[in-house]
């Protein structure tokens, strides 16, 4: 079967991903019942894994690894979440294919858990260490979307940042019904706990003044 | 399938490191990138600082009036304008908001989201566009329910479904194009005639599924929880009328994002800043190009003219001043 990467961008990925500094692991949770696109996010995840020895991949099955899933908070398919270091899971969540734009947002955050500095002015990450509520932040996105990967990055920025947040990424397409349950019909829209709304690529302090009034 | 277009950030920014800067360019779309490109070539301490790279061009599928490419996405353009500009290593801040000018003596202080506060010697200010609003009932309420200013990014949510394109320009015929693919059925919604190319007006010519009401008002977006129709006055017969649709698509044109400089310039009356024939505004050391100023013709290719020009204005400005040539 051919290479979703072509060798172009295999090469471009790799001189990216050569920026990691520590190690990181995918935990991909496949289904076998209604799963378009789960054997294509696999090859994915594989691809990208392969472009680094700094880069692990598991495989778990939502129905028969139900105790790994119930530690990570899965309930979707295709779904992975990016491990740090020392295994630890730091609530940064994809569900559905971060193909297109989304790529973007994915290898941001690979580069990121490796524990890459992103540059926060100092009173801007004390601010988001305060943050004492569990937080959970959905990004709903399409992959035809400019401006999602952006919002998709902050979120997850904010949940390596602080153990009380959890972020993710979702396709709204690959999910329609959720897509539906939330109102989703423009990209990115952002949701907080389940019912505060913000639209369109906020900058991280507009995420942090929503969390910050919560 | 895939859009990779990531940058390598550094490990120490020149953010943190420059005391003072030439120039600093607020926007990252076609004025603010070529702006950075001709500054960076003249040798001046120049970075850019933006909320994103591409700025209106991520609103646009299909562009086929910039000069050497025939037919391109927005998105590969401001692709293409960006690869440029990592060729000179221009340092550039993404993902940040400005949020105040202040100027001090003769230096002016850019206030960023991220808490940095930058010094710089001039601005340019290429903030372009933010979409315009019909400033209708229900528009808010139904903004992302329905509602969207972007078909390249939400044009996917209206398969098989019914939606309504307002406006009468190039970004609304273009728009209807996006859709085609998804939509079952569009219907143009305009308050006078049609401005768009007559390039384009062919094109729209071959949409079977399309229906144009020209003349026509848009009065109010209603539904529930997600927008339902919209009422109109169709202004030929003086009569309100209802169309009923699962989306409204709003291509009315922009409004500028001069809001940072509105108490340090000049703006007219449509709150545009106001240019001289060097791009100067009304205030020394600040300048401006692209969507947010007073120049009339919205287009890629005037916005990056125009960030060249104040550029080359901006170098002859700093030997003036700073250099006494």
């Amino acid at each position: 079967m051919s290479k979703l990467l072509n060798k172009e961008l295999q090469d471009q990925i790799r001189e990216f991903l050569n920026m990691m500094k520590d190690k990181v692991t995918f935990v991909y949770f496949k289904s076998d019942k209604n799963c378009d696109t789960c054997e294509q996010t696999k090859m994915l995840l594989e691809e990208i894994a392969d472009l680094s020895e700094k880069i692990s991949f598991i495989e778990k099955d939502l129905n028969k690894d139900t105790e790994e899933a119930k530690k990570y908070g899965i309930t979707l398919a295709p779904s992975f979440v990016i491990l740090d270091n020392e295994g630890k899971y730091k609530g940064v969540k994809f569900n559905g294919i971060p193909a297109g734009h989304e790529i973007n947002s994915f290898l941001s955050a690979v580069i990121d858990m490796s524990g890459v500095e992103f540059g926060f002015d100092k009173d801007l990450v004390e601010r988001i260490k305060k943050i004492k509520k569990p937080v959970n932040i959905k990004v709903f996105v399409t992959l035809s979307c400019p401006h999602c990967p952006g919002a998709v990055s902050n979120a997850h920025r904010l949940a390596m940042l602080n153990d009380n947040i959890e972020s993710e990424m979702i396709e709204a397409q690959t999910f329609q019904e959720l897509s539906v349950k939330y109102k989703v019909s423009g990209v990115p829209k952002i949701i907080i706990n389940e019912k505060h709304e913000l639209v369109g690529n906020q900058p991280i302090e507009e995420y942090l003044n929503k969390l910050e009034r919560l | 399938m895939f859009t990779f277009n990531m940058e390598k950030p550094k490990a120490s920014s020149l953010f943190d490191e420059v005391i003072l800067w030439d120039m600093i360019v607020i926007g990252g779309g076609p004025a603010g990138l070529n702006g950075a490109l001709y500054a960076k070539r003249k040798g001046l301490m120049v970075g850019i600082v933006t909320l994103e790279i591409g700025g209106q061009l991520h609103n646009t599928s299909t562009v086929d009036n910039y000069l050497g490419f025939k037919n391109i996405e927005g998105k590969d353009l401001s692709d293409e304008f960006f690869e440029h500009i990592k060729t000179l290593e221009v340092p550039i801040l993404t993902g940040i908001r400005t949020q105040e000018i202040k100027k001090n003596n003769d230096i002016f202080e850019v206030k960023l989201s991220d808490g940095k506060t930058l010094n710089t010697k001039t601005i340019l200010l290429a903030t372009g566009g933010a979409p315009r609003k019909l400033n209708v009932p229900g528009e808010v309420e139904f903004s992302n329910k329905g509602v969207s200013y972007c078909t390249t990014c939400d044009a996917p949510f209206f398969k098989d479904k019914h939606v309504i394109v307002a406006g009468g320009g190039n970004s609304a015929a273009e728009a209807v194009l996006d859709l085609v693919p998804w939509a079952s059925k569009i219907t143009v919604v305009h308050r006078s005639v049609w401005r768009a190319d007559t390039i384009l007006l062919e094109k729209l010519k071959a949409v079977d599924k399309l229906d144009i009401h020209l003349n026509s008002q848009i009065l109010e977006i209603f539904g529930d929880d997600l927008m339902k129709g919209i009422k109109y006055l169709d202004k030929s017969e003086n009569i309100e009328k209802i169309l009923e649709a699962d989306g409204l698509f709003i291509e009315i044109g922009t409004i500028p994002n001069s809001y940072l400089l509105k108490d340090l310039v000049e703006l007219n009356e449509r709150d545009e800043v106001i240019v001289d024939e060097f791009q100067m505004t009304s205030e020394k050391g600040i300048f401006a190009a692209g969507d947010v100023t007073n120049q009339e013709e919205k287009q890629i290719i005037i916005s990056a003219a125009e960030g060249a020009k104040a550029a080359l204005a901006i170098t002859k400005y700093l030997n003036k001043f700073y250099k006494g040539e």
